[in-house]
């Protein structure tokens, strides 16, 4: 049997939990705001379409909640089995950090998650609402702590370190780290544009199978107009994180550019395979001073090399790649929002079939751009815990390698098995015109997207 | 302050483990109980829980958090030495928070799997508590006789649960179901004595320690009332479960967490100044001031407000509700 290293085993099996975790919060806080506009809209206008929609989608929100309450328990408690040594070192800050996220945020989600779920009856819709917006707010105030924990992990400010151990010098340069303003706005907006998609992608699939009614028309134009504003201004926010990320951890950057020397006038590589071992790029595509322009804003700026950081940078490829992955899915979500909004709103006209199809397609589209780019942020992070202070290797917990593989092996298939039963049942739901709970189960064929294109 | 502090911590971990013993208890043991109810019955018994398990669940987030806020060494040594149990636990409350969902959205087809799948994560998450607890009193020792006394610990906690859960039941049911649940609370009553009696025997043998400072006077005097009220309350559970006294079923619900209540009490004097019995002690485990002040703030002004919003839900869910569907 080949010796299995409980360094590699212990990263992969975190990184496993973490990429699975992120799936549902992330929908879960973009979709929460969307529900408590679904509820304001029928408060206000008295259209029962909202109530509809906001009764169909209240379900597929409870049920990734759940999902994402008890992963995320998982994550609070592998800190500590996987790597002791980070709050054994770094305690006084993460600690407070994750402390206030379950003071602040967890008990107010969970606690009046229950009222907006199961007390609709029971209290007044004023009553309802605040509830409804507690939860929202609670899930955006454990994403603020969270992400401020993340980006210190980044961008450490604010302490001083004695005999090893991190002490607090500042607490509001702990929390307003660096890095922190432009990773929390890109993850909001991440999570706003993971919602919509999701909300687009069903929708569709329930035009395309004459599932819904006009509820559901609402409910895909506001999942249209949150893309068609979101995913350009998210270029825009993520443009500004690269620049922080160069400022700050420029070897993450030059991993990601595939820049291996420093030089002047750097082209974007657009395609290469990235070569550790010769230190080159393959079959390198290049666009002539793209990378300086992007980077520097101008065509002669110098961007920092990885040589200049060897043996301390994070892997290159995968870096290289993800980052690709997280552009161009990127890319296209501003294309086919726009191309789709420019038929609905200037033409007039009901998106066509192929778009309705493409949406589909595109359901879970977030989620492929969102764990890209969470790679590039921690995979990009190596081999540093604390950039630049404390190394992921220091805080690795003492457990056979044999252990953590077969822990691993379990996690790995419990993941699959939900995650595959979480797609059918959103199937499932979306099949039954009935999951709108009181919606009307007739068809409304003035409304229902042509059949062809 | 330095001296206060890890002390304060110490009593806000325990509150919110016993909060977490006590409340995600009942939703466990209704979760154990599930496989002996009636089809009919499955639903109404779930729902009873339905809008409670979620913010049941976060106490023991808290209790964790302040583990690894105030006294991260500590963490760090118990969570790597639990790490089996810990890991197996987290499963089983995985598996049953998913259940808790898939059961009414997947399907009819698969509502029989999604029940066995609720009640399985129940059970693994209360015997690998249970384990935790048993090896956390021993001072995480790994030898035969503390690894027996872990299990015979992961063994009793189901049965307070199962307590827990039907009292809740009775609390919150028909009368017919409430009925049912008095029947299997007179099930567990036995058990739940016998492994309350056999970790008060055996905790003094397993610890040298633990038995010099209980039987030593006179502070001996002093801990008398922790077991003499946990009996009474055993005794008069017993007594109202067989019929011999009239009784609400609230009162059993707090006669139960009176007894978790002196359990805990117990515990903590065992333990006390220790943070891991014999190879840690509070004072030196704990965080830097500094840091202990900035969360003190915090759990001094959200605490309060989390067991005011904590008490207005239970009070708009009250009444027992059959259809609780959204």
């Amino acid at each position: 049997m080949p010796e299995l290293d409980p360094f590699l085993l212990a990263r992969l099996q975190f990184a496993a939990n973490i990429s699975f975790h992120i799936l549902f919060p992330t929908i879960s806080i973009g979709l929460c705001w969307v529900l408590l506009y679904f509820r304001t809209r029928f408060t206000l206008t008295g259209d029962k379409d909202w109530e509809y929609a906001y009764f169909f989608w209240v379900k597929v929100f409870a049920l990734t909640f759940a999902i994402g309450v008890v992963s995320g328990i998982t994550m609070s408690f592998q800190f500590g089995t996987n790597w002791p040594g980070f709050m054994a070192k770094a305690g006084n800050i993460a600690g407070p950090l994750l402390g206030y996220e379950v003071l602040t945020a967890f008990f107010l989600e969970a606690t009046f998650l229950g009222i907006m779920l199961f007390g609709k009856h029971l209290v007044s819709n004023r009553t309802h609402l605040v509830a409804s917006a507690l939860v929202a707010i609670g899930t955006t105030g454990s994403a603020f702590w969270i992400l401020s924990l993340n980006s210190w992990m980044q961008t450490p400010t604010g302490h001083v370190i004695r005999d090893g151990i991190f002490y607090v010098d500042s607490w509001m340069e702990v929390i307003f780290n660096p890095s922190f303003p432009y990773r929390f706005t890109h993850m909001l907006i991440a999570s706003l544009l993971t919602s919509a998609f999701l909300l687009m992608g069903i929708s569709s699939w329930r035009f395309i199978n004459r599932v819904d009614g006009p509820a559901t028309w609402k409910v895909f134009y506001t999942g249209l107009v949150m893309a068609m504003v979101l995913s350009p201004l998210q270029a825009l926010v993520g443009d500004q994180h690269g620049l922080n990320t160069l400022e700050h951890q420029p070897a993450k950057i030059a991993a990601v550019e595939a820049i291996w020397n420093t030089e002047t006038n750097v082209p974007f590589t657009l395609f290469a395979l990235p070569d550790e071992i010769s230190r080159s790029n393959r079959f390198a595509l290049e666009i002539p001073y793209g990378s300086s322009l992007i980077l520097t804003h101008s065509f002669a700026g110098e961007v920092k090399g990885l040589n200049e950081f060897a043996g301390m940078h994070p892997p290159v490829a995968p870096l290289f790649w993800c980052f690709r992955i997280m552009v161009g899915m990127g890319v296209l979500m501003i294309l086919v929002s726009w191309w789709t909004g420019w038929r609905v709103f200037v033409r007039k006209s009901i998106p066509s079939l192929l778009q309705l199809r493409i949406f589909s397609w595109m359901t879970f589209s977030g989620w492929v751009a969102l764990l890209a780019g969470w790679y590039v942020n921690e995979i990009g992070r190596q081999p540093w815990l604390v950039y630049g202070l404390m190394t992921v290797e220091e805080a690795l917990a003492d457990h056979s390698g044999g252990m953590v593989l077969s822990t691993l092996i379990v996690w790995l298939l419990l993941y699959v098995f939900i995650l595959y039963f979480y797609i059918v049942t959103l199937r499932n739901l979306a099949k039954k015109p009935s999951a709108s709970l009181l919606a009307s189960v007739q068809n409304y064929p003035g409304l229902l997207p042509p059949k062809e294109v | 302050m330095e001296f206060w502090l890890p002390l304060i911590f110490v009593a806000v971990m325990g509150l919110a483990l016993l909060l977490y013993v006590v409340l995600d208890g009942y939703d466990l043991g209704v979760g154990l109980l599930l496989p002996f109810a009636a089809e009919s019955e499955k639903d109404p018994m779930v729902a009873s829980i339905g809008p409670f398990w979620d913010a049941n669940e976060t106490w023991i987030v808290l209790g964790v958090g302040i583990l690894l806020i105030a006294f991260p060494q500590a963490h760090g040594i118990i969570l790597t030495s639990l790490y089996l149990p810990a890991t197996l636990m987290l499963m089983g409350l995985v598996l049953r928070g998913i259940a808790f969902d898939f059961r009414i959205k997947a399907g009819e087809s698969q509502k029989g799997m999604w029940n066995r799948i609720f009640s399985l994560g129940s059970l693994i998450a209360a015997l690998c508590q249970g384990w935790m607890l048993g090896s956390y009193v021993t001072g995480l020792d790994s030898s035969v006789l503390g690894m027996l006394f872990a299990l015979l610990i992961a063994l009793s906690l189901p049965a307070l649960y199962v307590m827990l859960g039907s009292a809740w039941l009775m609390i919150k049911s028909e009368p017919a179901m409430a009925r049912k649940a008095q029947g299997w609370a007179k099930v567990a009553w036995l058990p739940m004595g016998l492994a309350l009696l056999l970790i008060s025997i055996a905790t003094p043998l397993v610890s040298e320690r633990i038995a010099s400072k209980w039987f030593t006077l006179p502070d001996s005097l002093w801990l008398l009332p922790i077991p003499i009220i946990a009996s009474l309350c055993y005794g008069w559970i017993g007594m109202a479960l067989f019929g011999r006294i009239r009784y609400r079923p609230v009162m059993m619900f707090f006669a139960l967490v009176a007894i978790c209540v002196m359990a805990a009490l117990g515990l903590a004097y065992s333990i006390y100044p220790d943070i891991i019995i014999g190879r840690m002690q509070i004072h030196s485990a704990a965080a830097h001031v500094d840091s202990l002040m900035f969360t003190l703030w915090g759990v001094l002004i959200t605490l309060p407000m989390i067991l005011g919003y904590t008490f207005f839900v239970y009070r708009i869910f009250r009444t027992p509700a059959v259809n609780q569907a959204y």
